[in-house]
């Protein structure tokens, strides 16, 4: 989990926001403002740009400055949801080599920001709904002396499906929220971004 | 979509180059994208920022003058501006004592001007925020985001604008602004959805013969659905949710807008209008002042919002006030 794992990660995010951009506003238009896939595409372009020639000393650096560049150019929830994520989580990895135990911590800091910051609990249809299985299923894999790459792929997993599982739930945050029972039915943007995030975390780190 | 762009990702960009050649009273900085007063901050007044998602013309940079906004920050069309906006606006107009920020009740908009007021606090500009949540179409309950900040906003940029105008302090600027939200419900009513540039369709289908009742002001669907009906069944049912709220009474004062929503004919604004004050005269409700026009728009949206604002001496004072922007002039 060093430099090279950060940057494969973050270039993998870029290319599935890329690729995902009008599936992510198709979601978005259906319960909320229609601008989810082209606000992360503008936010992942920005930090290709941004670690263009950026030289981090660490993983923690790199995603520290991924987050700093989405809180600038993303705007909407997501910016500050992403960025400040991005932050916590690469706060916590200023190691030259973090163990599988510390990219626990630095993800579980992660939601906790998004957490701090959007007060959404799981069942609110929110990021949130991938974000905590995913965590939940990289810790038990960690627990059951599973490697960080296997643990990652799990936490995809987990996401994704916890992803799927917003269509069903009513949205008590964000601007879904102002569709009462109508937002049933649509699968959260910010869940599905969720998951491009922690599959595109399994791909860097069974790379790297 | 039909739309007089070069392209959806400069649509904002271009709008401000437009929007400078239209405007040489204001200051229009395309790499900040920020608009503010041309001539900078004035020594001691209290600065007022304002902005939130594009597509709303003329809220916020056409409300950019003497006697209103200090600043506007547009973000995209329909996402909140960036902190460094807001930040790089906010260091523009602070003249020393301090500076207001006008923040709809959005999610995103609350999020981002949070986190540039803690950057303004660590450069030592005092902030305070003024949270406008007039939408009575939304439950303000914990099982939604609150109530949306709709076209109240008007009404706060212009009244807290006159009274900083005057040098009022930080403070006393603050609650006058939330005076003015405490005092003002809105309701909105959609006949089709509007196209954001970069989605190139409608935000939700709607059957010729159907309306969107409790519309927001970006592409996102109403509260219900229901089928079409005259101006004066809707007003009464947009009036019965505002009236009920507050709630007003007879003998009230009131500020009152129209708004369209970017895509209706004045005609059929000033339809509304008269059944808007018909209903407030049969309840001894006075209109003291009003608007009818695009203020607050949601870009090509056929629809409009009805503002009622119960107005004491002191805000009508001050919203007559004179007030010299692109999109609200009197006075001067």
């Amino acid at each position: 989990m060093n430099t090279a794992w950060a940057l494969a990660w973050m270039q993998a995010l870029a290319a599935a926001i890329e690729e995902q951009t009008d599936y992510l506003t198709q979601l978005d238009s259906a319960i909320g403002d229609a601008d989810h896939g082209a606000n992360m595409r503008r936010g992942f372009g920005a930090v290709l740009t941004a670690l263009n020639g950026f030289s981090a000393e660490t993983a923690g650096d790199l995603l520290m400055k991924v987050g700093g560049t989405l809180i600038s150019s993303v705007g909407g929830a997501s910016g500050p949801l992403y960025g400040s994520a991005f932050r916590a989580i690469g706060k916590a990895l200023r190691e030259p080599s973090p163990s599988a135990e510390q990219l626990r911590g630095a993800l579980a800091d992660g939601l906790a920001a998004i957490q701090r910051l959007g007060a959404a609990v799981p069942g609110d249809k929110t990021m949130v709904d991938a974000y905590a299985p995913a965590l939940a299923a990289f810790e038990e894999a960690l627990k059951q002396g599973e490697t960080a790459v296997a643990a990652a792929a799990r936490a995809a997993d987990a996401a994704e499906e916890g992803a799927r599982a917003t269509a069903s739930l009513q949205a008590r945050k964000g601007r879904a929220s102002y569709l009462g029972p109508r937002s049933v039915g649509h699968q959260d943007p910010g869940a599905t971004s969720t998951a491009l995030m922690f599959r595109a975390l399994a791909k860097a780190t069974a790379a790297s | 979509m039909k739309k007089f762009l070069n392209s959806a990702e400069t649509v904002m960009a271009d709008a401000l180059l437009g929007l400078a050649a239209a405007h040489p009273e204001l200051q229009v900085d395309l790499q900040q994208k920020i608009i503010t007063r041309a001539g900078g901050p004035r020594r001691g007044k209290v600065g007022l920022v304002s902005g939130g998602g594009s597509g709303h013309e003329p809220l916020h940079g056409g409300f950019v003058g003497t006697g209103m906004l200090d600043a506007a920050v547009p973000g995209e069309v329909f996402t909140s501006p960036v902190p460094d906006q807001i930040v790089a606006a906010t260091t523009a107009v602070n003249g020393g004592s301090g500076v207001v920020y006008i923040v709809k009740n959005y999610t995103g908009d609350v999020m981002n001007f949070q986190i540039a007021a803690e950057l303004a606090g660590d450069a030592d500009i005092k902030v305070e925020t003024v949270l406008v949540n007039d939408d009575v179409a939304v439950k303000d309950s914990t099982w939604t985001a609150g109530r949306r900040g709709t076209g109240a906003t008007v009404f706060v940029e212009k009244i807290a604008g006159a009274l900083a105008e005057r040098g009022a302090g930080l403070a006393e600027v603050a609650e006058v602004g939330r005076k003015v939200n405490a005092s003002s419900r809105s309701f909105a009513v959609a006949l089709t959805a509007c196209t954001t540039p970069a989605a190139g369709k409608p935000g939700f289908e709607l059957p010729a013969e159907e309306m969107e009742v409790g519309v927001g002001i970006h592409g996102e669907p109403g509260r219900r659905r229901e089928k079409m009906c005259s101006a004066k069944d809707i007003v009464a049912t947009a009036m019965e949710a505002i009236l009920s709220d507050l709630p007003f009474a007879a003998g009230d004062s009131t500020i009152v807008m129209v708004n369209g929503l970017g895509g209706t004919p004045l005609i059929e604004l000033y339809v509304l209008f008269g059944e808007v004050a018909a209903t407030l005269r049969s309840k001894g409700i006075v209109i003291a002042r009003n608007l009818v026009g695009n203020y607050i728009t949601s870009l090509d949206m056929a629809g409009a919002s009805i503002t009622v604002c119960k107005a004491d001496s002191q805000l009508i004072e001050l919203w007559d006030a004179p007030v010299n922007t692109p999109g609200l002039r009197w006075g001067v």
